[in-house]
């Protein structure tokens, strides 16, 4: 594949973890963390860890969003989906998270709900065209990345006449979550999180652009690298973020100019200006209530409001207390520090959902990483 | 088995899901916890994907079936007629037998067209003949309108087993060599790329076919050297290896530049986000074979028309935890597991 294999050569992989091994100063330990589950993915899933000198650790963020999606938000798409006459359309990652009572969006379809996986915020609109009897409600989640698309879908609704179509908003902010990790007080059992720099999604800013960032350069001294999601994209960022801590500077560079320009994407910001404004506060799975870290749909466009036109009222639902989600998603815990790990929560039968999506660190290290610590899972095992 | 491998599941207030068709750790858990349960013997309790079994006559047979679900019921390089004959010959021929009769049993929604009917049982016999095996019994039903999807096939079929052949999923041991007959991935995606609600094109053909000449060649090469073959349908090349791992308490070692992968493949894979290594195929296999036969092996399998690009893929190893691990092409390492949950229903 064209402009994809390049970026996943082994040769260049060896020479580049050659320079970073060379250039990180052996007394000393290095900790980034990747906010974005899709580089969290792609650490895993080509085995970066391995070509990292022992002293730079990864501290996987919480830029997961199925995984950041409380309960009580899950537990109301499937009281939606129950509604004989409400289609509700999600993105196939949604399907197995955990919910209240045992219940899933997956279960809930078993038990005859109409829920259809989506690939994309426009088949959600062409059921309802091609359904006009059925409320089809759009799932709606994701960081800056997907919250155009879900824009793009309300616009197209409005241009066809669509009166069936609605949208259930829980479009989630990137640099306000960062912040509120950064602001996170240590708690008696958790250690504080010593991060050093940030590697950044690059999908997000080509949205967003890179000003948003500049804040934790300037105001936290944590250098951010604006990364691609291949894997030669990832090592060559954090060889960026080694040398900024290696100069002890903190600057927002861009590691993916192929795509990332510094200003983002006018466009799909004036969009989602125009669609969606700020939540006053949103619960953060791990992070707890965030002020001003969600969107929801402008009162101009309350009609395609699902939390409107079926008057949702989230009720708060607690998580299973042995599981370790919030502290892995806040990067306090690894995930084979969780005594759920691995024995009753495997991706199959997840407790949490960073068991579930696979951009989840629970997952990514089930699936590709835990032969690393094989002997944890054994121990794990044998005390279960 | 391992905990993780087996799950109980909940008996009384469960639904089936869609992730117990889905050639995953669901599935094999449901097998495990239902049907295993009630039907409990010692040829099922082997866990193959067919039943080998002494005749009192003398000699061995084997015995498979299979259901076939596909949908579209056309797709680009098949149907549900010749895959529903393709799978089940294949079934039979991973235990190294010689395929020789098959059923065919027809689910038939009212008011399914007849001549599309028609085009299915060409085509199946079209692919009987040229596997070369008989189509001897069948059974026909016709269920009312909306309780079943066009057409569903189901297809038993029993073959013979050369002497000295004890072909099992069971029998792989550390040293001995993993080989795959062909490219991975091709079947799933062209089904994939003919669904209707994914606007995607390819070249990509499914690959559904019969591998009992292949496998015919490669008992001659190998003889006893063969340890097990399996064709990795559902779940694709990671969960057979999984499945192998568990049968035969090993773990493999494999290297992805050494899987072959069709650039089309890759490609459509990367848009979908996929894994090809959990994308089913139809007319391929994997070969766990004795490492001192490998290399004849490959080169017999080179010579067939559906073994041009077989490949040595890595090895079986010594591992307590069964893991099927792999050596990136990037250079890292990591684990080929299952995938969890439904990746794409009614692939066959």
């Amino acid at each position: 594949m064209k402009y994809v294999d390049e970026y996943r050569d082994g040769d260049k992989a060896r020479d580049l973890a050659a320079v970073i091994a060379a250039e990180v100063h052996p007394d000393r330990s290095y900790a980034f963390m990747e906010f974005c589950g899709g580089h969290t993915h792609a650490i895993s899933r080509y085995g970066i860890e391995d070509l990292l000198p022992k002293n730079v650790r990864m501290i996987h963020g919480p830029g997961c969003p199925v995984c950041v999606l409380p309960i009580g938000r899950i537990d109301d798409a499937i009281r939606l989906a129950k509604r004989s006459e409400v289609t509700l359309c999600t993105y196939a990652d949604l399907m197995r998270v955990p919910a209240s009572g045992g219940l899933s969006l997956m279960k809930a379809k078993a038990a005859g709900s109409d829920i259809r996986m989506v690939y994309s915020s426009l088949d959600a609109i062409r059921i309802a065209e091609t359904n006009p009897d059925r409320q089809v409600v759009f799932f709606a989640i994701g960081f800056e990345t997907t919250t155009p698309p879900t824009a793009v879908a309300l616009k197209t609704a409005e241009a066809k006449g669509l009166k069936n179509f609605s949208i259930y908003c829980n479009h989630v902010l990137t640099p306000v979550a960062m912040r509120a990790i950064l602001e996170m007080p240590p708690t008696p059992d958790e250690p504080p999180i010593a991060i050093e720099g940030f590697v950044g999604p690059s999908h997000v800013s080509a949205i967003i652009g890179m000003d948003p960032y500049r804040v934790f350069a300037r105001d936290y001294h944590k250098p951010v690298v604006i990364s691609g999601f291949e894997p030669l994209d990832v090592m060559y960022s954090i060889l960026m973020l080694v040398r900024q801590v290696n100069e002890q500077r903190a600057e927002v560079e861009n590691q993916y100019i192929r795509a990332v320009k510094t200003e983002g994407n006018r466009v799909a910001i004036d969009l989602c200006d125009e669609v969606f404004e700020l939540r006053d506060s949103f619960e953060w799975r791990g992070l707890g209530a965030v002020p001003k870290s969600a969107l929801k749909l402008r009162d101009a466009y309350a009609f395609y409001d699902a939390e409107k036109r079926f008057a949702v009222e989230t009720q708060p639902a607690e998580d299973n207390p042995a599981c370790e989600c919030g502290a892995i998603l806040r990067g306090q815990k690894k995930p084979a520090d969780c005594r759920l790990f691995g024995t009753v929560c495997t991706p199959e039968t997840p407790t949490g959902a960073c068991m579930v999506s696979s951009e989840g660190a629970c997952a990514a290290h089930w699936t590709y990483g835990r032969f690393r610590t094989r002997q944890t899972d054994a121990g794990l095992r044998r005390s279960a | 088995m391992t905990k993780t491998f087996r799950r109980k599941l909940d008996l009384k207030a469960g639904r089936v899901d869609m992730s117990h068709g889905a050639g995953g750790r669901a599935m094999a858990e449901l097998i495990s916890s239902i049907f295993k349960d009630a039907f409990g013997n010692e040829l099922l309790e082997q866990g193959n994907d067919q039943a080998s079994f002494p005749t009192p006559v003398g000699g061995r047979m084997v015995m498979t079936t299979d259901g076939y679900v596909v949908s579209p019921i056309f797709f680009p390089g098949g149907d549900i007629g010749s895959l529903a004959v393709h799978g089940t010959v294949n079934d039979l021929a991973m235990a190294g037998a010689k395929p020789l009769y098959l059923s065919a049993s027809y689910i038939i929604e009212e008011g399914f067209p007849l001549g599309d009917l028609k085009r299915i049982a060409d085509s199946m016999g079209a692919a009987a003949k040229a596997a070369g095996v008989m189509i001897v019994t069948g059974d026909t039903k016709v269920v009312e309108r909306g309780k079943a999807d066009g057409v569903f096939i189901s297809t038993a079929g029993v073959g013979v087993v050369p002497e000295g052949l004890a072909l099992s999923g069971d029998q792989a041991r550390p040293g001995d060599k993993v080989i795959v007959s062909g490219s991975m991935g091709d079947h799933g995606v062209a089904i994939m790329s003919s669904r209707e609600n994914l606007t995607f094109e390819t070249e990509i053909l499914s690959d559904s076919a019969a591998l009992n000449g292949l496998v015919e060649a490669m008992v001659a090469a190998a003889g006893p050297h063969l340890r097990l073959m399996r064709d990795p349908t559902r779940g694709g090349l990671a969960a057979t290896l999984n499945e192998l791992a568990h049968q035969s308490a090993v773990g493999f070692r494999i290297i992805e530049d050494r899987i072959p992968i069709k650039r089309q493949v890759a490609a459509a894979c990367e848009l979908l986000g996929l894994d090809p290594l959990n994308v089913a195929n139809e007319g391929k296999l994997v070969a766990v074979v004795a490492a001192e036969a490998a290399e004849a092996l490959v080169e017999a399998m080179r010579s067939h028309p559906l073994g041009t690009d077989a490949a040595i893929i890595g090895e079986a190893v010594e591992d307590d935890q069964h893991f099927v691990q792999m050596t990136t092409g990037f250079g890292g390492g990591r684990i080929v597991d299952w995938l969890a949950g439904e990746q794409l229903p009614r692939i066959c």
